[in-house]
């Protein structure tokens, strides 16, 4: 077969780049497809940054510099099917679509998962009404690439969580300064038995790999960095850049896996040239061959390329299992600044213990009728900026007067748990029946509720983070959680989908056909020269941020089919 | 990037006329007004309106007046914190981005013609409660658009027409961007020196 590249990579973000660095590396020729713009870097050498990044809350929050923009890129959610077919259009849990995609405006909390989260079948039981299951790969098998993450991206961290998984080296960077509301919180968290400390953070403490340190401008999470402090993924699209071996294509909208007569072997991809039109008519769609595919579009869009493609899904299971992380927001507001909006990178530190759990979490679950419950990571960090706290005043008198108070802003500190959610096969992407993006394609469809171990673990947690606010001196603590519950849901300010950006669980991994999409080393069960390297493939939700763990396991998939893995790698990497 | 000057053969009167604009002032003092002067003399809140609401709704109704549209204003910094001005060399649009905004502020300039032609030219000469009557008689969706672009006016950066001066920022001691100078760790970490906070 004739083809033009080795491997094209579908999407740009943190997955797609660890699979275009780690390929290049390899000697492959690879060409990065994403529908997004590029802001992010120079596409010629030296592959500088552009510039376009800036602390500025309009372009970054009101007005979708980073993509999509809902109204080209519609989604639609739903609770469940008594909703009807969608309850609301427009931005569901969109993370940037552009060359770099989510990684640009995360703030970049990169811990590691622990080992039990590989097992949580086997480890914690069965849940009625969930799908629990265990990963088909450990914690031991994915440790060298955690390693491997880290350094190229350039985590700062340090090793004081008493509850971490083993690791075979240290961070390659100390952590930056702490936040000043982190040093009430933290110390406060500690007076109430709780373990805190300074958040792994992919934003250099110091220079590292050419690019500078942080200058803890204030405007990290949901912005990209002016300075390039920020390591994922620019770091891993420069070097696959540098390596002569790879072409990033900004505004190229894959929407097919061309595919052998058989349909078992993929030849390449086609995708919309959307660098053209309107009004020349529909942007022209060409095709690239390659010898492999790597999906990297993220756990809405890669689901929904295999549903419109129909492609992965014998087992009935693409777009399933969707998981995100059920967010309990516990505010409270100090008798004076705290600079949380204003000075840092958004979130210093964090704490573990209510995934580990204790006695009164376990009495929790069994008054609740359940057999366990796990919280997530609780992110001590600060309020969004005045814009947001402006719309949240509503109109009148007191405006003026609540902003310079600002309880809502700067007076304001926020413990934001990223809550483990189970997995449901109800709860899933797929393709809206009726609506449309701007080229004719069916919309992806999110439909999510939460399952009861959800709720139980927050009410749980919920008071115990306002008795930590209260402790460090805030005047007031309310917890809310999002997706909000409760008679006042259509009302709340963060609005009805979840506003969790973590969204894992689509294409879930496993070690057999009928009932995973992608086997143990990500490729496609139906279609083995498909690989998935994006989070779609996770089997649980655990309680953390899943970017580290989404790019060791895309270093993993494309060094196992590259042929290098890294040694210490565990079962499965021997069974090509 | 490119400099923001006006497309050839743009309209140079603007997208709003004269007394549109005095309403609009008028609408967005009363949506967010100004705050009282504070005891200690600190400068008080300016209204959205008299911080320059109404070149804001300008700028933006009228963004594809310029080449590039003032959408997105640039970067990395806007030199008032090192670095030069990068903020007032806006981005380009794709041609697909063109297109839905393009949409989005035809439509917002409908909405604010006949809410503006609705609220009266002498709306601006009202005193505050009967503004309030007057206000209730507009389509809620309306009023929630006016308010929200009240707000980004009033609190975002001077680049998009609002925020006279920054004066706002300055009303609520907020710095606004501060890259690429930032913050040094002493005064994220302390900020308020050796005394630590003021309990
Ligand atoms: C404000 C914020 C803070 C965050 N903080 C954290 C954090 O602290 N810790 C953490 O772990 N995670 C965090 N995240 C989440 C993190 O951004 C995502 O987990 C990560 O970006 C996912 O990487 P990905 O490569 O799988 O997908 P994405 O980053 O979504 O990238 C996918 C890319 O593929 C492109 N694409 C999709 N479909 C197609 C197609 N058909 N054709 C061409 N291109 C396509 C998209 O445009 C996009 O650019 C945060 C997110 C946000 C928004
Ligand atoms: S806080 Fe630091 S890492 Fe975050 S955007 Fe600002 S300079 Fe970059």
């Amino acid at each position: 077969m004739v083809t033009d590249c080795d491997a094209v990579i579908i999407g740009s973000g943190p997955g797609g780049a660890t699979a275009a660095h780690t390929l290049t590396r390899a000697g492959w020729d690879v060409v990065v497809l994403e529908k997004g713009r590029n802001h992010l870097l120079e596409l010629e050498a030296p592959y500088g940054p552009l510039g376009h990044m800036s602390n500025d809350e309009i372009k970054f929050t009101r007005r979708h510099v980073l993509g999509p923009d809902p109204m080209l890129e519609p989604r639609s959610f739903r609770r469940d099917e008594s909703d009807g077919d969608r309850l609301y259009v427009g931005d569901v849990n969109n993370l940037p679509s552009t060359v770099g995609g989510g990684g640009v405006h995360a703030d970049g909390k990169l811990p590691r998962f622990r080992e039990d989260d590989f097992a949580l079948l086997s480890t914690k039981g069965a849940i009625d009404g969930a799908d629990v299951i265990d990963w088909p790969i450990s914690y031991a098998d994915l440790e060298p690439y955690y390693t491997e993450a880290e350094r190229l991206i350039g985590v700062a961290g340090e090793e004081t969580n008493p509850f971490a998984a083993w690791r075979s080296g240290p961070y390659p960077m100390p952590p930056g300064a702490d936040m000043f509301g982190a040093t009430l919180t933290a110390p406060a968290a500690e007076r109430l038995g709780l373990h805190p400390y300074r958040a792994p953070t992919g934003a250099n403490s110091i220079p590292y790999d050419g690019r500078p340190a942080c200058v803890n401008c204030g405007f990290c999470g949901y912005y990209g960095c002016p300075v390039e402090a920020k390591g994922d993924p620019v770091a891993l699209l420069r070097a696959a850049l540098g390596s002569g071996r790879c072409r990033i294509i900004p505004e190229a909208l894959a929407v097919g896996v061309t595919r052998s007569r058989n349909g078992r072997t993929a030849t390449g991809v086609r995708y919309l040239d959307l660098s053209v039109g309107p009004g020349t008519g529909d942007p022209p769609e060409r095709e690239i061959r390659s010898r492999y595919v790597v999906l990297a579009g993220g756990a809405f869009e890669t689901p929904r390329l295999l549903l419109r493609d129909d492609l992965g899904n014998s087992s009935d299971q693409v777009g399933r299992n969707l998981m995100v992380h059920f967010q309990t927001l516990t505010a409270g507001a100090f008798p004076f600044r705290v600079f949380g909006a204003s000075r840092g990178r958004s979130v210093t530190h964090v704490h573990d213990d209510h995934i580990v759990g204790d006695d009164a979490q376990d009495a929790a679950a069994r008054a609740a009728g359940l057999p366990w419950i796990r919280g997530g990571l609780v992110e001590h960090g600060g309020a969004a900026g005045p814009i947001q706290e402006a719309l949240i005043y509503g109109p009148g008198e007191h405006h003026p007067v609540a902003m310079v108070d600002s309880s809502l802003r700067e007076r304001l500190w926020v413990f934001t748990m990223q809550g483990e959610d189970l997995a449901r096969p109800d709860n899933r992407i797929d393709l809206d029946p009726n609506l449309r993006d701007a080229w004719g394609g069916p919309a992806g469809r999110m439909t999510w509720s939460p399952h009861r171990h959800e709720l139980v673990a927050s009410a749980h947690i919920g008071p115990i983070l306002e008795e930590v606010l209260r402790n460090a001196g805030a005047e007031w603590a309310v917890t809310s959680t999002s997706p909000p519950i409760g008679p006042d849901a259509a009302r709340h300010p963060m609005g009805l989908p979840p506003a969790s950006r973590h969204i894992v669980g689509t294409a879930r991994m496993g070690h057999r056909a009928e009932d995973s999409v992608v086997d143990a080393e990500g490729r496609l069960w139906d279609c083995p020269n498909v690989v998935i390297c994006d989070s779609s493939v996770f089997c649980t939700s655990t309680g953390y941020g899943p970017t580290l763990t989404l790019v060791a396991l895309a270093a993993r998939t494309t060094r196992l089919l590259a042929g290098t893995p890294l040694s210490g790698a565990g079962p499965g990497s021997d069974r090509r | 990037m490119g400099d923001p000057s006006r497309a050839e053969g743009s309209n140079n009167e603007g997208i709003l006329d004269h007394a549109e604009r005095r309403t609009l002032v008028a609408l967005f003092d009363t949506l967010v007004p100004p705050g009282p002067v504070s005891d200690d003399g600190s400068p008080a809140v300016p209204g959205a309106g008299a911080a320059g609401g109404d070149r804001y709704v300008e700028a933006l109704l009228g963004a594809f007046e310029f080449d590039p549209p003032r959408i997105w204003a640039g970067g990395p910094s806007s030199g008032r914190h090192g670095g030069e001005d990068g903020f007032s060399s806006f981005l380009e649009l794709s041609g697909w981005e063109a297109r839905a905004w393009r949409e989005r502020i035809t439509g917002w300039t409908e909405q604010y013609r006949t809410a503006l032609a609705k609220l009266g030219v002498d709306f601006a000469d009202l005193d505050p409660g009967e503004r309030r009557a007057r206000l209730s008689t507009l389509d809620p969706a309306f009023c929630e658009l006016a308010f929200e672009h009240a707000c980004e006016s009033l609190y975002g950066d001077p680049v998009y027409g609002g925020n006279d001066d920054g004066r706002a920022w300055t009303a609520i001691d907020f710095r606004g961007d501060t890259a690429p100078a930032g913050w040094t760790d002493a005064e994220v970490t302390h900020p308020y020196g050796s005394n630590g906070p003021p309990w």
